[in-house]
């Protein structure tokens, strides 16, 4: 950085009086020279940075693997990912009844957010007038930034004794973490949803509407076919948000570890395992949560490659 | 079954429907924290020390925490993000590499919190020796932002027109002189709107501080000093039951801090699309 930094201040004071007094061609040397290997030294730098996220990436992928890999190793993915059998200090370590929550809550967070956000999209972007459809966009991103506690609080103080009360249980259940979840990621696929809606060609619209189609028509026949890819994509991101999301779904989730029959049961996470856990595990126990987070990254990984897919399908 | 007509209007009030059910959703949430953290929230709030961990009293330690830590997440993630930007855009051309680059980035940006935590509490807490600090959250929460600034600065970069380039080499200036003196000043504000919104994310994290910082009651005034953010503050004072009023305070404060970041970020976006157009 430093070094970086004193490049560009030689490079200031040379040519103070304005860039026509550059040496000539072969005029000096040691002053091509010189520029030469500054442009050399930058761009080795800037390529350097420029594999931080890979390397990044490359790191975390390692040490989860080195820390999680040799549980799943010793117990065989029989005893690890196909057990629902999770009791620690007797040194068994099943996730299934995780994966199930997980599964189970990201169901539910689309079957929340997919109608509710995609209705949104499609009112905004074809029924709506501009002006307002972009102050709604607007109203709706700046929400999405909001702290996933501060989700998990609301579903913990407002929905939690709503769902004791009206359907019994003990409120904390795979329908709380549903819905908090669905509408943490409904920004995203509001937003998401409405750049791919806006990205289909006018022409699109007016061919239809030539052909007698009404509005309507014209937006589930050939406006929401035409975006399908974006939308895909919208629907994945979503999804990765959901599987990934952990403080929300801890406070509201339950966390026993169940495999969930009905939507009133409570259920623990492949992400809240990890965050209730890690505070006081060590030795195999330790290994196990890197171990689930192992599954996860895996899952993360499979959807994003699905949403690269879809949207590269898209251009 | 219906008309076409009817077919319309039922499917034009369900849509909205859905936007308004969507709407109320997330203005309820903002205004229900408002409304029950505002009355009492005053600035000591944020300048008093908690008293009896903290049922009582401000919540000074954790804005300090809060902001040590994004400032570091920010010093570590904004040279390397716009770098990268400036590697990808200026100094390459598309090639396999920047594909695996880009595609690295965006596997980065799904990657979910709680394992950037497993990952900054082996490698940076313990592999490194940093112990839980703020060093070790910042850095963890660095790696978290890249991938955003890596984006909205690659996106900013790409914007500037090309005629801007042609002149710099045209005026004989080294292609840095280039980038620093003609790239970088017309394309800060879609940079800065990019280190804004990580600002919002790094300000709004827990789960992978939670792992990281440890969850002191202190101010962390080195960077080796552990504490807690006001994210993880707030989710200890909800969910054990310490003071629901204190709870909701902290909440309204998260609101509205993460509320003005995303506005003041939206508002230089606008800026910044109304100048290129």
């Amino acid at each position: 950085m430093r070094a970086r930094g004193s490049w560009r201040r030689r490079d200031l004071s040379k040519q103070s009086p304005g860039l026509t007094e550059r040496p000539a061609l072969g005029g000096s040397l040691t002053a091509v020279g010189r520029k030469g290997l500054q442009e050399w030294g930058t761009e080795k730098i800037l390529f350097l940075f420029a594999l931080s996220a890979i390397t990044g990436l490359a790191l975390i992928a390692f040490f989860i693997l080195h820390e999680g890999l040799p549980i799943i190793i010793s117990k065989g993915l029989q005893g690890f990912v196909l057990s629902t059998d999770w009791a620690p200090s007797a040194g068994r370590f099943g996730i299934l009844a995780m994966i199930a929550g997980s599964v189970a809550v990201t169901g539910g967070a689309l079957a929340v957010a997919v109608p509710l956000g995609l209705g949104s999209a499609i009112a905004l972007t074809e029924f709506c007038p501009r002006g307002p459809a972009r102050l709604l966009k607007a109203l709706i991103e700046l929400l999405a930034g909001i702290p996933s506690v501060v989700y998990g609080f609301i579903g913990l103080v407002v929905l939690v004794p709503l769902i004791r009360n009206v359907l019994g249980g003990p409120g904390l259940s795979v329908l709380a973490a549903s819905v908090v979840l669905g509408v943490m990621i409904l920004p995203n696929i509001v937003s998401i949803s409405m750049d791919a809606v806006l990205a289909v060609p006018q022409s699109y619209r007016e061919g239809s509407i030539a052909l007698g189609a009404t509005n309507w028509q014209t937006v589930h026949r050939v406006v929401l076919r035409a975006a399908r890819s974006g939308i895909v994509a919208a629907i994945i991101l979503g999804m990765g948000r959901a599987v990934g999301e952990t403080m929300a779904v801890l406070m509201v989730a339950g966390n026993s570890v169940l495999v969930p029959h009905s939507i009133t049961d409570p259920v623990r996470t492949l992400t809240s395992n990890i965050a209730l856990e890690m505070g006081y595990a060590a030795g195999e126990h330790r290994q196990a949560l890197f171990a689930t987070g192992i599954v996860l990254f895996v899952f993360i990984m499979i959807l994003n490659a699905v949403a690269a897919w879809a949207s590269r399908r898209r251009t | 079954m219906f008309s076409a007509k009817t077919e319309q209007a039922i499917a034009k009030s369900l849509l909205w429907l859905c936007t308004g059910l969507t709407i109320m959703a997330l203005v309820f949430i903002v205004g229900f924290v408002l409304v029950h953290g505002l009355p009492g929230l005053n600035l000591s709030f944020l300048t008093e020390q908690p008293r009896r961990m903290g049922k009582e009293g401000g919540v000074f330690p954790f804005v300090v925490a809060t902001l040590h830590m994004t400032g570091l997440a920010i010093l570590i993630a904004a040279p390397l993000g716009v770098g990268t930007a400036i590697y990808l855009t200026e100094y390459t051309r598309e090639s396999k590499l920047t594909v695996v680059i880009r595609s690295g980035a965006d596997c980065l940006a799904g990657v979910p919190s709680i394992i950037f935590g497993l990952f900054g509490f082996v490698f940076f807490v313990i592999r490194l020796k940093l112990g839980w600090s703020m060093l070790s959250g910042g850095l963890t929460l660095a790696l978290m932002v890249l991938p955003t600034i890596i984006r909205t600065s690659e996106e900013a970069i790409r914007a500037v027109p090309r005629a801007y380039r042609d002149v710099a080499f045209g005026l004989g200036s080294t292609r840095w002189q280039m980038v620093t003196r003609v790239i970088l000043p017309s394309a800060l504000p879609g940079i800065l709107t990019g280190v804004i919104l990580s600002i919002g994310r790094s300000v709004s994290e827990t789960a992978a501080v939670m792992l990281t910082a440890g969850s002191s009651l202190k101010a962390p005034l080195s960077p080796l000093d552990p504490g807690r953010n006001l994210a993880y503050h707030f989710y200890i004072l909800a969910t054990e039951g310490i003071s629901k009023s204190n709870a909701y305070r902290t909440a309204a404060v998260l609101i509205l801090a993460i509320l003005l970041i995303n506005f003041s970020a939206y508002w230089l976006m606008r800026r910044f699309v109304a100048r290129r157009s």
